[in-house]
């Protein structure tokens, strides 16, 4: 059973919408900037890729605006703008054929704090009555299914920033356990001076405030990341669904996936390489078949050394082109994955490899082949996308050309 | 052959005991461990109750800085797998790490912990620019609770598949279902599963005041919690953990291990309705038995033993009480079902992993453990609750289920494994 992407809707500090993150992508548009949402006064970290331009009130109803967390209502337009692209009604859909499978990481923390504020400041009074799910991690796959009147399967998986992928592999999981479509992904967004605290504590994140030098991930200069908010939603079909409603646009295919962990018991090799090659020989591809990797990028030197050891490990020196797209946007958590790979399903489709930008000094001891600056025009029939996450998560899909 | 996925090892943290030999006795007699919360000064709030678990982290073998950096709700989960681990025999130093996994479940993480760096680096909710000048160095491992299954998985070395699952009040449930499939499927031969909470702090008590879900029979707390009876007026809070060590069928039987039960069926559905609201139909949770059911190729009159969500709630108990005549039918009069929320108190993501384990105890001591303070039953719930007392009856399969906010339900079929394939 093959299971294809026929819808994708998603948002990023570089572009609402498949479309404008494409265009924006390609041309290398950095969307990172200061932070506008709080006052950065307090912060030694003071920019980040926020998504621009987004109304909620201009997308949904507004007894959902009270309700919901800011990273939810992306959440809930991206799966909106997925199900139009896909060219679905989830009326069209048995109810119980619809799996929700989403990743998260802190949930709505936003709205999170200004309840803890709330009850701390004001008294229990005072607490919305919706900070019970609106905080908690579910939210976004419960919010989603009762919008659509989705009632199969539903999931929240938590892998730090590897969960983008994590969903996207059980929601295969679940096509081929039966159900007709997924709606799968991540959106991520902790713009929040209290989320703050915990991102600068992190160890991760870059101390420059320059966002041209800030994130530079396998450069000389590399020195931590940004972080971003947003995201990708996409609908998962099996290959029999999208057939059978011809015509419809798919994205390409979700061949391989897996996930690894890095133990701490001695003398273990790291586990991304091994996360790869079992996501290739899931899709029953060799290294050879790939034609560009999407990288985890961390931006840190001891991982970018990991990465970069992992990837001319499997594929030899320079032996295939590496892009991260993500130094345009940030590191987007539950998100960044789940963006990583609507750009590899958007490089399939397009033939096209998007850039990785601001490099100036990159390490040439790592033997990759960055595609830096410039998109690289050429077919792209196999993409690799890796993904890591804090505390030793590993996760790769390979998403395919499709063929009818 | 087909791939099974079998349970070989348990460990629970639970109000009334550490430990699963505790967890039992307090289950068979029937106690409840609901009371006047301790852990903080409750005076504030609506409900002022809770199942609390009596800790000693270095007491349990949790070193200092254990202590210190890891949120309670790791605490006990690092507890409860140290005892799964000893109880399944299994050295996993000589297992293949790479096919060893974790899944977690839980549905707040590390919330208390969050709350109470909160309240230092905001002065009590003083400022919206949080000072980042007085948090913890680990701050960032109780923001995403993703940190919790990396802990369990460096104790136990695991390089395979490794997360939490976090689905509200069903992720105890659905972790458990979750590694079932990875390892029915052969991503891996053994994973260590379950799930923990530790919720009990002022925010958490104040979500479910605002919303009135739980009780304030504050004057009475050792009986507050009343699935399926008349006066029953709202849930209980409570923490724990239970880790399970699930096994592949034949990776067991080759090592002789002791097999309490096979997952054989798992599903889960969503009910597209509301975040908290329960249609009172339970038309999705029924859907979600059946699936279990024919996933675990059962017929109703093969179930013995139903496991209830029971929160003591009006509307969840109701609801749940039509979805086991939806999917079973008449049958659902026959079988015995009960609650243990009345006796633990709702552990949240915990809970549904503590009741996994407490029906693999029913098999293995054939007592079905009692609905505690159950003295009239609601005329709307009709079914054979097994008010008060533990009941002596041979339990073979045993039906689970669990709901929870965002609309989630989940239905679970254990079965002893001399059973299977009869």
């Amino acid at each position: 059973m093959r299971t294809v992407v026929t819808g994708i809707g998603l948002c990023a500090a570089n572009g609402l919408g498949p479309t404008a993150f494409w265009k924006n992508t390609l041309r290398g548009y950095n969307g990172i900037g200061p932070i506008t949402r709080f006052d950065t006064s307090k912060y030694w970290s003071k920019i980040g890729g926020e998504v621009p331009g987004f109304e909620p009130a201009e997308h949904l109803q507004g007894r959902l605006l009270p309700q919901t967390d800011h990273m939810t209502r992306l959440a809930l337009v991206a799966t909106d703008w997925a199900l139009w692209g896909a060219g679905l009604r989830s009326t069209d859909v048995p109810e119980y054929d619809m799996a929700v499978i989403t990743a998260a990481t802190a949930g709505g923390y936003e709205f999170g704090q200004r309840e803890l504020q709330k009850l701390w400041a004001e008294g229990p009074d005072f607490v919305s009555a919706y900070q019970s799910f609106a905080w908690f991690y579910a939210v976004n796959t419960g919010q989603i299914s009762i919008r659509h009147g989705m009632r199969g399967p539903g999931a929240v998986l938590v892998t730090e920033q590897a969960g983008g992928l994590d969903a996207v592999g059980h929601a295969r999981r679940q096509l081929r356990k039966g159900v007709r479509m997924a709606l799968t992904g991540g959106i991520d967004s902790s713009m929040c001076p209290w989320a703050w605290v915990a991102h600068q504590v992190s160890g991760g994140l870059s101390h420059s405030n320059n966002p041209e030098k800030a994130y530079l991930p396998f450069d000389h200069d590399a020195n931590g990341y940004v972080t971003g908010e947003g995201g990708a939603i996409f609908v998962l079909e099996t290959a029999e669904s999208a057939a059978a409603r011809y015509p419809v646009r798919v994205y390409g295919e979700i061949a391989g996936y897996a996930a690894t962990f890095d133990s701490r018991t001695p003398g273990r090799p790291p586990g991304l390489r091994r996360a790869a090659e079992m996501a290739l020989a899931d899709a029953d591809l060799t290294p050879s078949d790939i034609d560009v990797v999407f990288a985890d990028a961390a931006g840190q030197p001891d991982l970018d050394k990991a990465e970069a050891e992992a990837i001319s490990g499997l594929f030899g020196p320079f032996g295939v082109p590496v892009t991260a797209p993500k130094t345009m946007t940030g590191r987007l958590f539950a998100g960044g994955a789940s963006l990583d790979l609507a750009a590899a399903l958007l490089s399939v489709w397009d033939g096209v490899i998007p850039p990785t930008i601001n490099l100036h000094n990159p390490n040439k001891e790592y033997e990759l082949d960055l595609v830096l600056d410039q998109p690289r025009h050429q077919r792209v029939r196999a993409a690799l996308v890796l993904a890591r996450g804090r505390g030793g998560y590993n996760s790769a899909i390979v998403v395919c050309e499709y063929n009818r | 052959m087909t791939r099974r996925a079998v349970i070989t090892g348990v460990g629970a943290v639970a109000p009334g005991g550490i430990g699963k030999k505790a967890y039992w006795d307090l289950l068979a007699a029937g106690r409840s461990a609901t009371r006047a919360i301790t852990h903080f000064d409750a005076s504030p709030y609506r409900s002022r109750m809770a199942a609390e678990v009596d800790w000693d982290a270095r007491r349990e073998g949790l070193t200092l800085q254990e202590e210190r950096r890891l949120d309670r709700a790791a605490q006990f989960a690092v507890v409860a797998c140290r005892e799964a681990r000893t109880e399944a025999g299994l050295e996993f130093e000589k297992l293949d790490p790479t096919r060893v996994g974790v899944t977690l479940g839980s549905a707040v993480g590390c919330t208390t912990s969050l709350e109470r760096e909160y309240i230092v680096g905001s002065a009590e909710g003083e400022k919206w620019e949080v000072d980042p000048n007085y948090t913890v160095p680990h701050l960032y491992d109780y923001f995403t609770p993703s940190s919790m299954s990396a802990e369990i998985a460096y104790l136990v070395g695991a390089e395979g598949p490794v997360n939490v699952v976090s689905t509200g009040c069903t992720s105890g449930l659905d972790s458990v279902g979750y590694a079932a499939e990875l390892i029915v499927e052969g991503t891996a031969d053994v994973i260590v599963t379950g799930a923990t909470e530790a919720p009990l702090s002022p925010i958490t008590v104040v979500c479910f005041d605002v919303i009135r879900a739980s009780s304030t029979r504050n004057d009475d707390p050792n009986t507050a919690c009343r699935p399926f009876d008349k006066t029953r007026d709202g849930l209980v809070l409570g923490e724990g953990a239970a880790i399970i060590v699930l096994e592949e069928y034949e990776h067991a039987r080759k090592r002789g291990a002791h097999i309490y039960a096979e997952v054989a069926g798992f599903a889960s559905r969503c009910n597209a309705y509301h975040m908290t609201g329960l249609h009172p139909d339970g038309k999705e949770m029924a859907e979600a038995i059946n699936a279990a059911m024919t996933q675990a190729k059962v017929e109703p009159t093969d179930i013995h033993y139903i496991n209830a969500h029971g929160s003591g709630t009006k509307q969840n108990d109701r609801h749940e009480t039509a979805a086991f005549k939806r999917s079973l039918g008449q049958q659902a009069y026959q079988i015995p079902v009960s609650g243990f929320k009345s006796m633990i108190g709702h552990s949240l993501g915990a809970i549904g992993s503590l009741e996994i384990v407490g029906c693999l105890l029913a098999l293995e001591h054939s007592l079905i453990a009692p609905t505690a303070n159950l003295h009239e039953p609601d005329p709307e719930c009709d079914l054979d609750y097994v008010p008060l007392v533990a009941r002596e009856s041979k339990v073979d399969s045993v039906l689970t289920v669990g709901s929870g906010f965002g609309g989630f339900q989940s239905a679970m079929v254990l079965r002893r494994v001399e059973e299977a394939g009869k």
